[in-house]
């Protein structure tokens, strides 16, 4: 196992993840396919950390987790939000905002 | 003095702030006294600096005063600075007198404006003298261009100031747009001038002028040209300021009549230095002048709105002043837009006074016989159709026959023909409005028996009535007409040819221009100045014969035109020539150079740009469609294609 | 193995640490304060923001580096922190009484606009690009939650979700693309990239990298095809709040993008000047086109923001000293400008209800001379009339263009501006000449409004006429 291979395997998360962006409706499983995204860049950072023997890699992945951690935080409380007015959660039925 | 030379534009600017934010407050004779008082000092600096700087020695009237560094760009600086010299001391008086007298009619013509309409009206009548006086005082491109654009705005301000009139707001939408495609090719000249010269100050500049290409001189110099062909309303950007004589008519005098559309003969005269230098580009400027003169005079031949008529007069007028400047008369260019401010901005002003009296009216198919009810009107319009029609020792006479003569001199006979047949339609179509708004049957009546239509036949108009009570307008008024009169009957002896007198204006220029000697023998001189003396009055005998002599031509020849030709009577030959000269085929011509070309080519064009851009925006606008995830994917391809890019090239 | 302890340096981010601490007493303070004194909330946060200002002034002309030079404090960066800082408080002073008609008059919105105001600092001081993306995501999701602050109303929610939605997308490629720039050269600092490539310029790796990155940064500044997301968040969100993010993101984002590409990528400039040159011409004149028609003034100032973008990423095309300063006395030039438009939408709204049609400004002329004098300012200076502050800027890019060889570029930004000046200018004729539309008596325009729209109409005429010292200013360039 080459780094090549970590970083093929990251490339398909993150493509899985940018597909469910655009396929999903319910913005809950949009943001799934994000974290999915945010972790492939994880999985980058981290065989890169391996392949060039610095440990800046894996610190960032903490960062990047702690971020991510704040994003569900806000973009649950949006959708909660958005549920109580609205009474839906496809993204598809809001679009008021256009032109 | 000349160190207070920052004083004529801010004065105006300083009437147009209070204006602008205590209009409302101030009684309204204040607010006129306050505008008008406000330009009114503007001339009497700029006449004190006139005098300041004719008390210096000849070779060293150029002055250039500088207040502060405006922006510094890496290692060159753009100041603010003010250039004095004749050239711009003489538009100074233009622009400060002329509109002075403007300031001073408003007063009247304005009165029946609504309390915030009018302090609204004065602001911009200030600010746009204002633009002005930068435009011309700047001595650098970037300063010429702030004038430049500012008085755009202004224009756009003020033709659209009636702006609950559809025409009035599509009006000023027109002039804005069409006057912006030449600022554009006006803007790129001062960048490529910025990029070749690494200045934009007027002095470096023209010092430098002789070390660059000639090619790249002509590109600058035609870009340029661009722009006064935007803003002096030549082919094809002239489209515009018929249109815009929709604002209040002050505004046509000022605006459309003596200062904004001299801004591009000005900034011609004002790059003289490269324009000598390219000799294509000259010709390309006198052609285009020498054009547009011709067919714009034919346009105004059939026009029947007086304001119109004027409108076109000015196109064409304009025509013979970019001849000059492209032939290299800068001087009689120059000399010409004086005069041309004088007797256009007393036609406009006379226009207006004849609205004000008709109640709005300006349709000369509902006007005639006003002589007796607006004598003062009446006899200054006289003056000013005189003058532009060329009539011996009126101003335009001696200016316009200094162009044509310079025309001559410098080769240009097909120009100069051209100049000739046009000064001919020039005196025709004045005396045609003359007559027919002050002489003839009135066309109007007293009282209310009438209902009023909108009635498009030549025909029916004719004898169409409408109920107006006319009468001369107030001493507010006339008084300005008389003091234009007065300059539209002497301002031309200033520059009288050689075999008159001396041309004191020539010798004026000295300091800016080579002096432009035309080695004429002074019996061509005469001849010319025969020929157009004979043209113009000609014309003048056309109209008269046609209108007050044997008023049922027209008519006949309207029937004539609309099918029925069997009706016309071979009466006398006269008629028979000229019908076929200058009406069968002259109408026709005129009438289809305007309804063809004017209307739908021209004007088209400059209409469908604007659809093309409006619809073009609709599309934009329905790519965004809303939809959260149609954006995210748009997103992706982009950085698809993106990535692509920089990867695969 | 010897531990060392970097050099920490906390006066550096002395600016952001001041507005951080302002924030976190706020956040306390809001707890004990009743609801009727929420302003003075605001008013704590005004005084934060002045001295995290007098902060950045006392570090002006010491270049200095911090936390083993992840963060900057040059001159660049404390131009751009000024100008944050600057944009945030105009933007509380139209805050004040907007939260209170909105009947959103928490303490919790200024902590929100504090916490954005020190990602947008470290944006633009940062010189490492986790540091980069720590600081985005700290001015991103406190604007999420502004975006949608108007809980009750159905479009600042639709606002939020979007802008939250596609940030996040962006924000994950933009983490991927540093990703691949830490593999390509083992590091995420700019000078050390920088001195990578140096010694191994063709990189696949690092190119799909700045791809990415670059992506990022067009989402952030709203460049075409990137934009998508502006003019419906910009037109859904509380104008305070469109405000606020229409000026303090552009100036943080920019900041980093001309500083990550500058600094860390100029061996790559050949081929990113010719990806983000065509980028400006697409931003600059969709932008412009779909302003033409729109009817709502916050989406035409949303679509005018996006085409502004477009103006200064000329700038960076351009690269260069003069490229530099002339995007920072933009970003200036455009944050008074731009605060000052959106103040005055903000000025003459009766409450809850905004005037967003254009066509219902008929008259406000009449009613509101100086409001409506001083909308028509920033319109003309927006659409780049001489002599206002826009026009300096606008001359100062495309001089900076042509200057550098990309004069075709400006030949499209000057054509652009003319036709920008057609929209910008609609407006201005609405409030001027049109017949009054009912209801303006119902208007009161707060005095804090007022005073907000002032001090950036004071700017505006000063940086038009007398731009000097702020053109000096903004030539400090950068700590390399």
């Amino acid at each position: 196992m080459t780094v090549n291979h970590y970083i093929f395997l990251s490339a398909i998360l993150f493509s899985i993840g940018a597909v469910g962006v655009l396929i999903r409706r319910n913005p809950l499983i949009m943001f799934m396919g994000i974290e999915l995204m945010l972790n492939a860049a994880n999985l980058a950072f981290v065989a890169f950390s391996r392949q060039l023997q610095s440990i800046d890699g894996q610190v960032f992945v903490f960062l990047i987790l702690a971020v991510a951690a704040a994003e569900v935080a806000v973009g649950l409380a949006i959708i909660v939000a958005l549920f109580r007015t609205r009474q839906t959660v496809n993204v598809d039925d809001v679009n008021a905002l256009k032109g | 003095m000349i160190n207070s030379l920052w004083l004529i534009p801010a004065l105006p600017l300083a009437g147009a702030t209070i204006n602008a934010i205590f209009s409302r407050k101030l009684p309204r004779w204040l607010v006129s006294v306050i505008a008008c008082g406000a330009v009114g000092a503007s001339f009497v600096v700029s006449l004190l600096a006139f005098f300041a700087m004719q008390s210096t020695d000849e070779h060293h009237r150029v002055f250039n005063v500088s207040l502060f560094t405006w922006i510094p760009v890496a290692d060159f600086k753009v100041d603010v600075a003010f250039l004095l010299d004749p050239l711009s001391a003489l538009m100074l008086l233009v622009v400060t007198g002329v509109g002075f007298l403007i300031h001073v009619y408003s007063i009247g013509y304005m009165d029946a404006e609504r309390d915030d309409g009018y302090g609204h009206f004065f602001t911009y009548l200030n600010l746009f003298i204002f633009s002005m006086l930068m435009l011309v005082l700047g001595s650098n491109y970037l300063l010429m261009y702030v004038g430049w654009e500012l008085v755009g705005l202004c224009s756009y301000l003020l033709i659209s100031f009636w702006f609950h009139k559809p025409e009035a707001a599509s009006a000023g939408k027109k002039a804005f747009i069409t006057t912006r495609v030449g600022d554009f090719g006006f803007g790129l000249g001062v960048l490529l001038i910025f990029t070749t010269f690494g200045t934009l100050d007027f002095a470096d500049i023209f010092a430098h002028a002789k070390l660059i290409d000639q090619s790249l001189i002509t590109i600058i110099t035609l870009l340029l040209f661009a722009g006064a062909v935007g803003k002096s309303a030549q082919i094809p950007l002239y489209v515009w300021l018929p249109d815009a004589m929709e604002g209040p008519t002050p505004v046509s005098a000022l605006i459309h009549a003596a200062t904004m559309v001299t801004a591009g003969v000005y900034m011609v005269a004002r790059s003289h230095a490269l324009f000598e230098l390219s000799p294509f580009s000259s010709e390309v400027v006198a052609w285009t002048g020498a054009l547009t003169a011709i067919y714009t005079a034919t346009i105004a031949l059939v026009q029947m709105d007086l304001k119109r008529v004027l409108a076109y007069s000015t196109i064409s007028q304009l025509g013979y002043m970019f001849v000059a400047v492209g032939i290299g008369a800068y001087g009689a260019g120059i000399f010409h837009l004086m005069t041309h401010a004088f007797f256009k901005a007393l036609l406009f002003l006379g226009a207006g006074s004849v609205m004000h009296a008709m109640n709005g009216i300006i349709d000369m198919r509902q006007l005639g016989g006003l002589r007796a009810k607006m004598p003062r009107t009446y006899i200054t319009f006289l003056a000013a159709a005189l003058a532009i029609a060329g009539f011996p020792f009126f101003a335009g006479f001696f200016s316009k026959d200094e162009i044509l003569a310079s025309a001559f001199a410098t080769g240009h006979t097909a120009i100069w023909v051209i100049g000739l047949i046009t000064a001919g339609l020039t005196a025709f179509y004045i005396f045609r409005a003359f007559f027919l708004t002050f002489h003839t049957e009135p066309r109007w009546t007293t009282d209310d028996r009438r209902p009023l239509t909108e009635d498009d036949s030549h025909r029916s108009s004719v004898n169409g009535h409408r109920s107006v009570h006319p009468h001369e307008s107030p001493a507010v008024m006339t008084i300005p007409l008389a003091i234009l009169a007065v300059l539209s009957v002497i301002g031309g002896f200033a520059g009288m040819p050689k075999v008159m007198g001396a041309n004191f204006l020539e010798h004026y220029f000295e300091p800016v221009f080579k002096p432009h000697d035309l080695h004429l023998a002074a019996s061509t001189e005469w001849m010319l100045i025969g020929a157009s003396v004979a043209a113009g009055l000609l014309g003048i005998a056309l109209a008269y014969w046609f209108y007050i002599a044997r008023p049922t031509i027209p008519v006949t020849l309207a029937r004539r035109f609309s099918g029925i030709y069997n009706l016309l009577w071979h009466k006398y030959w006269i008629d028979e020539i000229y019908s076929w000269l200058f009406v069968d085929k002259g109408y026709r011509l005129a009438m289809f150079l305007w309804q063809v070309l004017d209307v739908k080519i021209i004007d088209g064009a400059a209409n469908g740009l604007g659809r093309a851009t409006a619809a073009l925006s609709r599309v934009t606008r329905s790519w965004q469609s809303g939809y959260a995830r149609a954006y995210a994917l748009m997103m992706l391809i982009a950085t698809v294609i993106v990535l692509g890019w920089l990867i695969l090239r | 193995m010897s531990l060392s302890v970097p050099d920490l340096n906390f006066r550096v981010i002395a600016p952001a640490l001041i507005v951080a601490l302002t924030a976190l007493i706020v956040l306390l303070a809001e707890l004990v304060t009743p609801a009727p004194r929420k302003r003075w909330l605001g008013v704590l946060g005004l005084i934060g923001l002045l001295i995290a200002a007098g902060a950045t002034v006392g570090l002006w002309g010491a270049p200095a580096s911090a936390f083993g030079g992840m963060v900057v404090a040059d001159n660049f960066g404390l131009f751009l922190t000024l100008v944050i800082l600057l944009g945030a408080a105009l933007s509380i002073l139209l805050a004040l009484d907007f939260v209170r008609a909105h009947r959103v008059d928490q303490g919790e919105y200024y902590v929100l606009v504090l916490f954005a105001v020190v990602g947008m600092i470290l944006m633009a001081t940062a010189t490492d690009l986790i540091v980069i993306f720590l600081a985005l995501e700290l001015l991103s999701l406190p604007l999420y939650i502004l975006a949608a602050f108007k809980r009750a109303d159905a479009r600042s929610l639709e606002a939020g979700l979007k802008y939250f939605l596609l940030g996040a997308f962006s924000s994950a490629f933009f983490l991927y693309g540093i990703a691949f720039i830490f593999g390509g050269t083992g590091t995420t600092n700019l000078m050390k990239i920088a001195d990578a490539l140096a010694k191994n310029p063709r990189n696949d790796l690092l190119l799909v990298g700045a791809g990415l990155l670059l992506v990022g940064f067009a989402f952030k500044v709203a460049l075409v095809p990137f934009h998508w997301w502006t003019p419906d968040v910009y037109d859904g969100a509380p104008t305070a709040v469109t405000a606020f993010m229409s000026v303090g993101v552009k100036a943080a984002a920019f900041g980093a993008f001309f500083r990550a590409f500058l600094v860390a990528l100029p061996a790559f400039a050949f081929d990113w000047r010719i990806v983000l040159a065509a980028l400006a011409v697409l931003t600059m004149t969709l932008g412009n086109v779909a302003a033409l028609l729109q009817s709502n003034v916050k989406r035409m100032l949303a679509y005018s923001s996006i085409a502004h973008a477009g103006y200064i990423l000329i700038a960076l095309v351009a690269m260069g000293a003069s490229g530099l300063s002339s995007a920072l006395f933009y970003l200036l030039a455009y944050t008074l400008t731009n605060l000052g438009a959106f103040g005055a939408v903000i000025a003459l709204s009766d409450g809850e209800r905004e005037r967003l049609e254009i066509r219902d400004w008929g008259g406000a002329a009449r009613q509101y001379p100086f409001i409506a004098a001083m909308f028509a300012i920033f319109m003309l200076s927006l659409a780049g009339f001489p002599p206002l502050a826009g026009f300096t800027g606008k001359f100062l890019i495309f001089s900076a263009a042509v200057e550098t060889g990309w004069a075709w570029l400006a030949v499209i930004g000057v054509l652009n501006s003319l036709v920008s000046a057609y929209f910008y200018l609609r407006p201005i004729v609405q409030m001027y000449m049109s017949e009054p539309v009912p209801g303006w008596d119902r208007i009161r325009v707060a005095p804090l409004v007022a005073l907000a729209l002032v001090l950036a109409l004071i700017g505006v005429i000063a940086l038009g006429l007398y731009p000097t010292p702020a053109i000096v200013m903004a030539t400090g360039g950068f700590l390399r």
